[in-house]
């Protein structure tokens, strides 16, 4: 099967590269691209390894939110591109160190163990669906942990609105719940007054004069 | 012939890109957030990979919990730079240390 690793060592290529570019290049929108191309090649092996749900999940919500709210971030916070390259190559050293010893490591523990003795599995029979066996699992066995995850999801959606939230001084609002809180005494005051004697007939000689 | 060890190579890889990454980026915190869904991207793929050779739908079950918290946490993080834009003017990470860590 020459064409499943054609196609591996193809999409693997793009993503490897992707990446590269993604912590490489100064520009953060730049970035931002690169970072939807290494995503939608990183789809592209899920298909490969039969996880079909997975993949467009990452390819409409990674690509098609969570991308665009960066996209979104990068273009509203207007970052200078010529400011983002000084000051690279003082930790270029620590970075390359760390990343060569991690994958180092990695590569021993992968290709000494015996994984690499491990093939590709016989294909599904027909009628065999991968999202069913998923949504099996997850309404079945995975169902509180699926319900949390929903919960924070919420809590996601109200930190990052309350945070970002910013109440305009100029514009006048009303407050509902201070409207209906409020109670007769805050708002009327009766006013005991003594009437006085020299107000009553004060129009009364005008009147005569412009009547004469 | 593609094995176990070729995905899991991938995802290594991966990994210690982003990780070089967080090292390399030290004027923008908007590519660091970046870079760690970069990691959860590879993070996935090993998951991914055991899933499919292992023959255990399990695996798939934690990605997509991955999934969801990385897209919270990109939410929540992208809302504190906006903020940490608007009160400082900048995402420098070299001048955000009034903590003096």
């Amino acid at each position: 099967m020459p064409i499943i690793e054609l196609v591996f060592y193809f999409f693997g290529t793009i993503l490897v590269l992707s990446a590269l570019s993604v912590v490489t290049v100064g520009n953060p929108i730049y970035a931002v691209l690169f970072l939807v191309l290494s995503f939608f090649s990183a789809a592209c092996i899920w298909l490969l390894m039969e996880a079909e749900f997975l993949a467009i999940v990452l390819v409409l919500v990674y690509v098609g939110a969570v991308m665009v709210l960066f996209l979104f971030v990068v273009m509203m916070l207007d970052v200078r591109p010529a400011s983002v390259r000084q000051g690279v190559p003082r930790f270029l050293p620590v970075g390359l160190l760390v990343a060569f010893a991690m994958a180092l490591q990695m590569f021993l523990v992968i290709w000494t163990r015996g994984l690499e003795a491990l093939p590709m599995p016989a294909p599904k029979p027909d009628g065999y669906s991968h999202i069913s066996e998923l949504g099996l699992l997850l309404y079945t066995e995975y169902l509180f942990a699926f319900e949390v995850a929903a919960v924070l999801l919420l809590v996601a959606i109200i930190a990052a609105i309350m945070l970002t939230h910013r109440r305009r001084q100029s514009t006048k609002q009303q407050d509902p719940s201070r409207q209906v809180r409020i109670k007769r005494a805050e708002r009327v005051r009766l006013v005991s007054r003594a009437a006085e004697a020299g107000a009553v007939d004060q129009t009364a000689p005008q009147r005569d004069r412009e009547g004469g | 012939m593609l094995t176990l060890a070729h995905f899991l190579t991938l995802g290594a890889l991966l990994f210690c890109i982003s990780v070089a990454g967080i090292f390399l980026n030290r004027k923008n915190v908007l590519i660091l957030l970046m870079c760690i869904e970069l990691m959860l991207l590879a993070v996935n793929m090993n998951f991914v990979a055991f899933s499919y050779f292992l023959d255990d739908m399990h695996g798939q079950v934690f990605v997509f919990f991955i999934l969801t918290v990385a897209a919270a946490e990109a939410a929540i993080g992208l809302a504190i730079l906006v903020v940490l834009f608007r009160n400082r003017s900048t995402i420098d990470v070299e001048n955000l240390a009034d903590l003096k860590g």
